[in-house]
């Protein structure tokens, strides 16, 4: 039996699923976007032995 | 997989602006606009995809006690004229589900917060959740004619959440954004109590208009709105205030003060001949009163980044 393309309930809650997955797909972007800013904006002379790492490399 | 526990055919079935609806996004917008002008007016910088998510997750962590608070509250809302349209107590949104949204989304915002942010910011955050998701909501309201003077303080915590992402601790000017807010809340919220006036006794809600009387609230309006005029004054010779704060404050106080006096003045019967009109203007202005101090910190704060603005 192949696929039934649309169930009466996906007609019913399409709004609220389409609300979700927006949602998630914004939360995703966020969370990138958040990772991305902490890693490039890290001073690693501030991390345990970041000094010393920074004197070696001298 | 298909959901089998859903509503019949024909039946209501929530979409997702009902649940949007449980945030109480009105509220919401004070909680962000409120955050983020703690958190500009810091004298910190923030990295702006830093500030944009942190004040996101504190409006989401403020709308998932707003779920929580409809969830206990579905009760009265049933009762009450003006909260009768809420999702649960229209049949919308199931009380479990207001719950679940509430718990999940408190969750996640503290702990996006502390990630994106920093704990200080997180713990306040979630201190601000049980505060009135407990305190006020479960405990305070129903408990004591006070329940808005001290459930004041959760509406009042966002400038102070806002401060501490951009700085990570505690200092006086996030207090006083704090305080102003706090000393607000009760004569805003008692002007409505007056012209909303069977909503609260019929949902035996013990709001000062109930258990002191409404004489006694109008006298409160006033002493709150004294006391607020002080402190908003006051804030205008501090680090956070400036020329165009307290010429905004002075006009608004001067105002507010005078609305006050106004409903002091009056009793029951020259409110219901013109249908609580100056009790409905003061409850506006009272709208206004905050945004604008707010906006005129915002405005300090940012000519204070060109050289200007502030002392």
């Amino acid at each position: 039996m192949g696929i039934r393309a649309e169930h009466e309930i996906h007609t019913r809650r399409r709004g609220r699923n389409l609300g979700v997955g927006l949602l998630l797909a914004a939360f995703v972007v966020l969370v990138m976007a958040l990772t991305f800013v902490k890693i490039t904006n890290i001073d690693f002379n501030d991390l345990p032995g970041g000094e010393l790492q920074t004197q070696e490399s001298n | 997989m298909t959901d089998t526990s859903t509503t019949p055919a024909g039946e209501y079935e929530a979409q997702f602006g009902d649940y949007f609806a449980l945030m109480k996004p009105r509220v919401m917008q004070l909680v962000v606009f409120t955050a983020l002008v703690g958190m500009l007016a810091a004298p910190e910088s923030v990295h702006p995809v830093i500030g944009f998510a942190s004040i996101l997750f504190v409006a989401i962590g403020a709308g998932a006690s707003g779920a929580l608070n409809m969830w206990w509250d579905a009760d009265i809302d049933a009762i009450m004229r003006r909260t009768q349209g809420r999702p649960i107590p229209s049949g919308r949104v199931q009380p479990g589900e207001a719950l679940a949204i509430g718990v999940a989304l408190s969750g996640m915002s503290v702990v996006m917060l502390g990630l994106a942010a920093n704990l200080l910011a997180a713990g306040m955050l979630l201190f601000t959740i049980l505060f009135y998701a407990v305190f006020y909501s479960m405990w305070l309201k129903r408990a004591t004619p006070q329940n808005i003077v001290i459930g004041g303080a959760a509406g009042a915590f966002p400038p102070v959440i806002g401060w501490i992402i951009a700085t990570g601790s505690f200092s006086v000017e996030a207090w006083l954004m704090f305080a102003l807010i706090f000393m607000w809340t009760p004569p805003h919220f008692w002007a409505l109590a007056l012209f909303m006036r069977n909503d609260y006794d019929d949902a035996k809600v013990p709001m000062l208009t109930v258990t002191h009387g409404r004489r006694s609230t109008r006298r409160h309006i006033l002493a709150y709105t004294v006391l607020l005029v002080i402190l908003a004054v006051g804030t205008g010779f501090t680090s956070i205030g400036g020329p165009i704060y307290l010429a905004t404050a002075g006009v608004l106080n001067l105002l507010f003060l005078i609305g006050a006096f106004r409903i002091w003045q009056r009793d029951e019967d020259d409110s219901e001949a013109d249908d609580f009109r100056v009790e409905r203007k003061f409850f506006r202005l009272s709208l206004w009163y905050l945004f604008l101090h707010f906006g005129a910190i915002l405005l300090e704060a940012t000519l204070r980044g060109y050289g200007l603005g502030g002392w």
